[in-house]
């Protein structure tokens, strides 16, 4: 028999963590869910839509009753659980109808506080929490005319825009001097103010409430110091409170909310709890995020999986009222022990202020353009050390990246529905907007998979991130590590950890040790865990065919047609009249559809049918030509100019330099593709400086460039340091491709690498750590002595030829 | 239905001309297949056009039994030929069974 689950509280936290759970363990439990609303799930945050009038409550429903219906799930709608009976192991409603568990799911969210004062019980006197609450806004807005909203937090904002967009006079009592002051200072709070007000908004600040004047229905409210308001309604938005009196009537140790531990049970371990109920390490959470998170531990801590810990969530807030732009995270107070960085454009409505502890971002409050906000929680969560960027940090990534390229709009909320975000897949900013709230999507892959925004080049999706913020407000953000895929909850460094730590050397042996959710991993796994094991174990790991991309398996780049290119290496960009007449006739031999140039000084035979390409190999590879590996993630060109053999300017044979380190180095696999750059002179003509590792030449030595890029986003070069002879640059470039392949991600370029482990660290392993530096040099030779195979030869002689040939050919 | 009619079993090889995890293709007259074979074994016949851009499905990385176009990343199901939520479209698939280790493919 299959074990009882039941959860009690039908709302967002509950529902995710039974969604968790079905993908994991579908069968495991026969799930009973009880509700105190008589609706099923639905999208809390989107009441404040709902309220303003620009969505409808079907379009925020979640979870419809088919839904529970096809996965076997017992609704109780409308039915409030009144007892634990935890000696008999059931719950029983308010209507008497009972159900047992063997394991229970507290989910019961939060209510409204409503402050003690005299005439809170009048009609007309409501909360902002359920959709209940949204009708009678709704209703009251339609016969009278007067609001006030108490509470100038977060939600009192929220409910009193809406009361604004349903053509109420609505005026906000606020008992500090700044607005939200949870997640404001003064400055962004004013500033915040003031665009309300022009919005049409008033305020009362300071002001604390004495009571509700009225007999039956609310006339106005009065305050300490005797002055009065007229209202027809009243709105509290002061806060709210855990709902613990169920858990504390069980018995269940509770202080402000449910206690719990990194696994989301309480003291009972048979009953779970999480979502706004509970406190974790001593915080209560109120945003959707950090629910989402226990969910997923709670459903793996369910499913018997047991290696989720949930250690708590930093959280970042954005307000969802049209046009206004406004993030803040962290502690963005800051003490004696933290410092300010500021800036602040009153006439321009801009503010942003970071505030940094031990040179790590620890809060950021951003009023007007927060386009980089989603840049400083980032860094914020990983802990990124900014010393090295302090100057340009408050400009926004794309001033610390030099420039960013493709791209003008930053704005999200100031595009208008037609505007067009992803340049790429042509999805405009109505389609996102669209699919988020009738998809009930929350994360940006959601966003990705259903409307291909951000799914080719990324370079929209810090866009895509703010649109998804401005429409569910500021709590979506995706969990502090990120799983490699939907087959694992491990991070790309965890796999690659262990697979170093307990010598796994097979794709199997890392599903199996790591308990992988799917028998064979996926395209996104399946490639990164290739790379990882025949990098970590050079010679014993195999390289697995079938888990590369076809161009990695075939050796050329698929073309939209399904023909390939065929892109020979021309070492250091100089080539000989032989090799160019073998070229010119393998293209005519081969009835190539077209030849090209590549930036990388190559030439591209395009059109080549798959069947042809061993027989081209053969011709190409015995007139001394070898693969290019201009399809892999792996070392590209090595671009160079023609140096002082030559040039009147050039310092160096930065030539003869580009050959010697294409020599060394091709062939190498990486984590993404790798290209190079040999300058003569500070001229820079080989354009050394948007490389992953460029030289440029002077008349002393050489000087060595990390982390350049010229693709999505521009990304020039940090000087790594100088050097004064050949021997030195090849040591250099060797341990820093190395120390690249060791512990970048698969699919991380060098540019962002760098930014995530930060300049000072790769100058301390490469320049300072000399044993360090040799040691990597020597790891890299060894790696090649396996690695640099010519793989055009051998398939060539005949390797992989099922891979070339169709198994059957019927008829013509 | 005609093809029904028409409908013929061709031997087409062995099961172990085909990489686990991975595919090849049959040619005929009017189309081109691609015979696909799982870490367990079962073989499946799809047309090898995704229905999305007409992408090679026959180069795309097999994982459980499904295929991920190496164009646009589309996830085809190697059962049906479906492609998997949101993405919305259908490769035609062709009836494929095992005899012995001899692959049957009906065109």
């Amino acid at each position: 028999m299959k074990e009882r689950l039941v959860l009690i509280g039908n709302g967002m936290a509950g529902v995710r963590t039974l969604e968790e759970l079905l993908k994991l363990e579908p069968d495991k439990y026969e799930i009973t869910v009880f509700g105190s609303e008589p609706h099923p799930n639905y999208n809390r945050i989107l009441l404040s839509p709902v309220l303003a009038g620009e969505k409808k409550f079907d379009e925020i429903v979640l979870n419809k009753r088919e839904w529970y219906q096809q996965h076997d799930i017992t609704l109780h709608a409308g039915s409030p659980v009144v007892e634990i009976n935890r000696v008999k192991r059931k719950v029983i409603a308010a209507d008497g109808t009972e159900a047992a568990y063997d394991r229970l799911l507290l989910a019961t969210g939060s209510s409204p506080f409503i402050i003690p004062v005299p005439g809170a019980n009048l009609e007309g006197v409501i909360s902002f929490r359920d959709i209940h609450d949204v009708e009678q806004m709704l209703a009251a807005s339609r016969q009278y005319k007067r609001a006030v909203v108490i509470g100038g937090g977060l939600l009192g904002l929220e409910a009193a825009n809406g009361l604004i967009k349903q053509g109420m006079e609505v005026s906000v009592v606020h008992l500090m001097e700044t607005l939200m002051e949870r997640q404001l200072d003064a400055a962004a709070g004013a500033m915040l103010k003031r665009s309300l007000e022009e919005n049409g908004m008033h305020f009362l600040m300071g002001a604390q409430t004495d009571a509700i004047l009225g007999e039956e229905r609310v006339t106005g409210v009065r305050f300490k110091d005797g002055s009065e308001v007229k209202a027809d309604l009243v709105v509290m938005a002061v806060g709210i409170r855990p709902n613990i009196e169920l858990a504390k009537q069980a018995g269940l140790y509770c202080e402000r909310g449910v206690v719990v531990n990194d696994t989301m049970q309480t003291y009972d371990p048979r009953i779970y709890a999480l979502g706004e109920c509970v406190q974790h390490r001593d915080t209560c959470y109120g945003l959707v995020a950090p629910l989402f998170e226990q969910a997923k531990v709670c459903a793996n801590h369910l499913a018997e999986l047991g290696y989720g810990r949930y250690e708590g969530s930093v959280t970042s807030t954005k307000l969802k009222v049209t046009g206004i732009e406004l993030f803040s995270a962290g502690d963005f107070h800051g003490d004696e022990q933290t410092e300010e960085i500021v800036f602040q454009d009153q006439a321009g409505g801009t503010y942003k202020k970071l505030v940094i502890k031990d040179n790590r971002i620890s809060g950021a409050v951003l009023y007007g353009n927060t386009v980089d906000g989603a840049w400083y929680f980032q860094l914020m969560r990983e802990g990124t050390d900014i010393s090295d960027m302090r100057e340009s940090l408050l400009f926004g990534e794309a001033a610390h990246l030099g420039s960013s390229g493709h791209g003008g709009q930053s704005k999200a909320s100031a595009m208008g529905d037609e505007a067009q975000v992803c340049d790429c897949n042509g999805v405009c900013k109505g389609d996102i907007v669209k699919a988020i709230t009738s998809e009930g999507l929350f994360t940006v892959d959601d966003v990705k998979a259903h409307t291909k925004a951000g799914a080719s080049c990324g370079s929209c999706i810090g866009l895509v991130e703010q649109i998804l913020a401005n429409t569910l407000g500021g709590d979506y953000s995706a969990p502090e590590a990120k799983p490699i895929c939907a087959c694992t909850d491990f991070t790309h460094d965890q796999v690659r950890s262990t697979i170093r730590e307990y010598e796994l050397t097979d794709k199997q042996a890392v599903f199996d040790k790591m308990d992988w959710r799917t028998p064979d991993g996926c395209h996104v796994c399946r490639p990164a865990i290739n790379y990882y094991l025949i990098s970590a174990w050079p010679g014993k790991a195999e390289d697995d065919a079938q888990s590369r991309f076809v161009n990695e398996r075939v050796h050329g780049n698929i073309q939209k047609d399904g023909t390939f290119s065929v892109i020979p290496r021309i070492l250091g960009g100089r080539t000989t009249p032989d090799e160019l007449r073998a070229i010119a006739d393998a293209a005519d031999k081969f009835n190539v559809g077209e030849v090209n140039l590549t930036g990388g000084q190559r030439i591209n035979m395009l059109g080549v049918k798959k069947e042809d390409l061993p027989a081209m190999w053969a011709f190409l590879t015995e007139r001394g030509l070898l693969s290019g590996h201009a399809y892999g993630k792996a070392l590209r060109t090595v671009k160079t100019c023609v140096g002082s053999t030559w040039c009147r300017f050039g310092t160096q044979d930065s030539t003869g330099l580009g050959i010697k380190l294409e020599e060394m180095t091709w062939a190498s696999w990486m984590p993404h593709k790798f290209k190079m750059a040999v300058s003569g002179c500070p001229r820079n003509c080989a354009e050394a400086t948007i490389k992953d590792f460029g030289v440029v030449c002077v008349d002393s030595g050489y000087e060595l460039h990390i982390g350049g890029n010229g693709g999505v986003k521009v990304r020039a070069t940090d000087v790594l340091c100088r050097v004064t002879t050949e021997e030195e640059v090849m040591e250099h470039c060797a341990a820093f491709i190395q120390l690249y392949r060791e512990e970048a991600r698969y699919l991380e370029r060098t540019a962002p690498w760098i930014e995530r482990v930060g300049l000072s660290y790769i100058k301390k392993r490469i320049v300072e750590d000399v044993p360090g530096r040799k040691a990597l040099y020597a790891r890299f030779l060894e790696s090649q002595e396996v690695a640099q195979h010519d793989p055009w030869t051998a398939r060539a002689k005949g390797a992989e030829a099922h891979e070339f040939t169709p198994i059957k050919q019927i008829g013509e | 239905m005609s093809a029904v009619m028409s409908e013929k079993w061709v031997e087409i090889g062995n099961l172990d001309e085909i990489p686990k995890l991975g595919s090849r293709v049959v040619r005929t007259a009017s189309d081109e297949i691609a015979i696909f074979r799982a870490a367990d074994d079962r073989v499946f016949a799809l047309s090898n056009r995704c229905p999305h851009k007409q992408g090679p499905l026959s180069e795309g990385i097999l994982h459980g039994h499904r295929v991920t176009c190496p164009l646009h990343n589309w996830v085809i199901e190697l059962e049906n030929g479906e492609a998997v939520a949101p993405d919305v479209g259908c490769a035609k698939s062709y009836p494929v069974r095992l005899e012995g280790e001899m692959i049957l493919l009906a065109i």
